[in-house]
């Protein structure tokens, strides 16, 4: 069991996300940065998709209620554990009464804390990820208990196990995404597209589950921004009448009515969730959607392959 | 787009398939829609995830670390050929209660007067024709209807309000929905339902599916009393 003693700006429960109510204008969920969200699972032996615990924006400072096998990763946080920095990215072996402290500091957003086994939050409609807006799950507070499934003790072994930093995510302040063209290329002026792939735009502060809202040269249209409302991804990119873009993130409408350039390649999601909203510079890099989509798939390869097995005796902590 | 030519098939980014039937809302377009929508649902493929049908459109979204998009569009392609032009899959009517008016329905007289209509006109007018669920979104379990007589079009108030209570019934151009949670919204209110349209725990989470028809009842105060 873990206590919460101080939860961060934004603090959810968050799995794979909740499939199938998309129809029904439920959105999907599910993790900012679904690379950290993997890996801290891998790493204590969890099935990919569990539940985890995401904190975002800033700080957060928990108490283990039991002994129990936990991985952190992400990135922007340093962890402290009863005050003595420990690496992230890592599973560590923690006793019953441990003081996690999640200190936040520059290079990325969001973090993720897996415990082995997995929360064991209600599920609703299929999925026991947090959706505020709709009263799915609950805003976690001081002293909110969030009970684990089982026990870790099986795989104690497992500590020390880590992630080499070169399996994870190039994450950065300035940096360069994939994009795949997206449905209404056509409703935009030749100068409008040019400007998208072309110039650099600012990640603004405005900036949750929702969306990214980005700014720099207005990309114009042809004939106007509205369209039929339709269905969206994650990665979506909208653009409204005023040109600037909206980059869409896990908790976004399931529809929307604005023109859309491009899609952000499912690989880079995470580089974008975990850029400093207010800080980061973004560029679009063009690639089609097989491009794309091998990027994908030797970056969940190349996860499972990275784990490495170390030899410190964490269970000392 | 003429409603007899076959759609049009793309990718929506590395992890979803776009449909597009048309560029306009029309009954027989939203109608393709839902045909297809139930055509996939009936006999999927390993990978796709979810089908998210809008007015003119559906997306496919499927997991690419199991189909490429090669797979996805194959599929499509072929099912899309396949699909039986009538092939709606509800047949659901459902009867909305609506108290119009008053506490319940603040901008009813501000919209009747816009089109020089009497109040009990506009309800006579909202309350006789059958809806259809052209889509969903917005909030869980919100219901964009299509089917209103256009008599009652009215544009979006100029300042959206910052809460708008669940059940609401409101107007937005040519659409008239129901506002499934409280939240923000800028359209016309007419009336209320005391029904749920959305409740996570409920073994029915949703009062509405897409494609849903529905029909509203004009009910005084004193009858919602007894109702509840």
């Amino acid at each position: 069991m873990l206590e919460v003693l101080s939860p961060a700006f934004v603090t959810t429960i968050q799995d794979g996300g909740r499939h199938g109510y998309q129809r029904y204008g439920v959105p999907l969920s599910g993790p900012m940065d679904w690379f950290a969200h993997r890996a801290a699972n891998c790493l204590v032996g969890n099935l990919p998709e569990a539940a985890c615990l995401e904190l975002g924006m800033s700080g957060a400072q928990l108490r283990l209620k039991s002994d129990a096998l936990v991985a952190i990763t992400g990135a922007g946080y340093r962890l402290l554990v009863n005050g003595k920095a420990l690496p992230i990215w890592t599973a560590l072996w923690l006793h019953r009464g441990a003081h996690i402290e999640f200190s936040k500091v520059p290079g990325g957003t969001w973090a993720y804390l897996a415990v082995a086994g997995g929360f064991q939050e209600p599920q609703i409609l299929g999925s026991c990820s947090t959706y505020l807006r709709a009263g799915i799950g609950r805003r976690l507070q001081p002293c909110d208990i969030l009970s684990v499934s089982g026990t870790s003790a099986s795989r104690r072994e497992l500590a020390g196990r880590y992630l080499p930093e070169d399996a994870h995510p190039a994450y950065g302040a300035e940096l360069e995404l994939m994009a795949i063209p997206g449905p209404h290329i056509d409703c935009f002026s030749q100068s409008g597209l040019e400007s998208f792939w072309n110039e650099t735009y600012k990640l603004t502060p405005k900036a949750d589950r929702m969306g990214y809202r980005l700014k720099g040269i207005p990309l114009t249209h042809s004939n106007g921004a509205d369209i039929i409302s339709q269905g969206m991804v994650s990665g979506t990119v909208q653009v409204p009448a005023d040109g600037q873009p909206m980059v869409m993130m896990p908790d976004h409408p399931t529809s929307g009515g604005y023109t859309q350039v491009a899609v952000l390649a499912t690989a880079d999601l995470p580089r974008l969730a975990q850029c400093e909203p207010g800080i980061g510079r973004l560029r679009f890099r063009r690639v089609d959607v097989e491009e794309a989509q091998e990027v994908y798939r030797k970056t969940l390869a190349s996860l499972e392959a990275a784990l490495l097995e170390d030899q410190e005796d964490w269970m000392l902590l | 787009m003429p409603a007899n030519d076959l759609p049009i098939i793309r990718a929506l980014g590395d992890s979803a398939v776009l449909v597009e039937f048309g560029d306009k809302i029309d009954p027989l377009i939203n109608q393709q829609v839902y045909s297809l929508d139930a055509w996939l649902k009936a006999d999927t493929l390993a990978g796709v995830l979810e089908f998210v049908p809008a007015y003119t459109s559906l997306v496919i979204q499927y997991d690419p670390g199991r189909l490429n998009v090669s797979e996805a569009l194959a599929w499509l392609n072929h099912k899309v050929k396949s699909c039986p032009k009538e092939n709606n899959s509800s047949q659901k009517l459902i009867e909305v209660p609506v108290i119009y008016g008053g506490k319940a329905g603040v901008d009813l007289s501000a919209v009747a007067a816009a089109h020089q209509l009497s109040v009990e006109e506009v309800i006579q007018i909202h309350s006789q024709n059958e809806y259809a669920v052209a889509m969903m979104g917005f909030t869980p379990g919100f219901a964009y209807l299509s089917g209103m007589d256009p008599r009652l079009s009215t544009p979006r108030l100029s300042t959206p309000r910052t809460r708008v209570p669940a059940g609401s019934v409101g107007i937005a151009g040519v659409q008239t929905g129901i506002y499934s949670i409280e939240s923000p919204g800028g359209w016309q209110l007419i009336g209320r339902t005391a029904l749920t349209l959305f409740d996570p725990l409920n073994q029915e989470p949703f009062l509405f599916s897409p494609g849903d028809k529905v029909r509203f009842i004009s009910i005084s105060p004193a009858e919602a009393e007894t109702d509840a």
